[in-house]
């Protein structure tokens, strides 16, 4: 497990260390099995082009996943996470990398728990923010 | 605006608690999920470290419970389209999942909305799902974001 982050560590601005991932059609059926989504626009080119779309596209659950990890990587085993909020806003198809980032916007003290939140996001390899979100954590204080 | 698809009946579907459906939570199926998103994370797929960790055991990565039930609790309502997307997702978490937790799982209708979009008339379903452990306590919620259209015609 990485190092902890603690509360004392962040502030408004402080940027979450970037998450690449690199989805492929295998991963797509790889989570459509584990998660018993078997909607054929994630794996049957045809299904998906007779449904406008322009070849088969990621699971925006996937994505979500992503930006799941994004977060549990960096709150560490000590850390918590309280809500994890996103918005499918552009589609994303397998084979190129994806990049999942995000910002501290505020930090609170309430009831002695170091909360923080965070604007999420997952780019594309152009650069594009397809997925927006949201995250609250809470985060161990050093002065505990 | 073309005129709406939204009917009385599918109003009255708002705030209809759905039938529950309950399934324990299998290790097994913690650590493939866990495999299928890429996440090495030792609190999601090695025991042993999980152990060592102030969890005492594995627990399930955020957005696991998704993806437990083959057989999802569904609303009633009767969507006029033909495609259906995921818009997003809203989650609250309250308790870690853990393998061997029996969850009960209920979902309601919350809104309703139409949109003009690039695949013209477009319909939002908003819908809330609630999870509960063996114990009774809430675990998480989670409100999703549904977009219902028709694929526009070939040229």
């Amino acid at each position: 497990m990485s190092v902890q982050v603690y509360f004392e560590d962040v502030q408004e601005g402080t940027e979450l260390p970037v998450l690449r991932k690199d989805p492929t059609t295998q991963q797509l059926v790889m989570y459509a099995g584990a998660s018993g989504d078997f909607y054929q626009i994630h794996y049957d080119q045809d299904f998906a082009r007779a449904n406008g779309l322009p070849t088969v596209i990621i699971h925006g659950a996937l994505k979500n996943a992503f930006l799941g990890q994004l977060v549990t990587d960096w709150v560490g085993e000590h850390g918590t996470v309280k809500k994890l909020t996103v918005q499918y806003r552009g589609m994303d198809e397998p084979g190129t990398p994806v990049y999942c980032k995000g910002v501290v916007t505020k930090t609170s003290l309430e009831d002695g728990a170091g909360l923080v939140e965070c604007d999420i996001w997952l780019e594309d390899h152009q650069g594009k923010k397809t997925t927006p979100g949201s995250a609250v954590v809470a985060l161990p204080l050093r002065a505990g | 605006m073309a005129e709406s698809v939204i009917t009385q009946e599918m109003r009255d579907v708002i705030g209809v608690e759905s039938e529950p459906v309950t399934q324990e939570i299998e290790k097994g199926a913690i650590i493939r999920f866990a495999q299928a998103i890429g996440d090495s994370n030792p609190l999601f797929t090695d025991e042993a470290a999980a152990r060592k960790s102030r969890y005492g055991g594995l627990i399930a990565p955020p957005t696991f419970l998704r993806s437990v039930l083959a057989n999802p609790p569904s609303t009633d309502l009767k969507i006029p389209y033909s495609v259906g997307l995921d818009g997003g997702s809203e989650w609250e978490y309250f308790e870690p999942v853990r393998p061997g937790d029996r969850i009960t799982h209920t979902v309601q209708l919350v809104e309703l909305f139409e949109r003009e979009g690039r695949m013209g008339s477009m319909l939002f379903v908003v819908r809330e799902g609630r999870y509960v452990n063996q114990f009774g306590t809430l675990v998480a919620t989670e409100r999703t974001t549904g977009i219902h259209y028709d694929p526009p015609q070939e040229a």
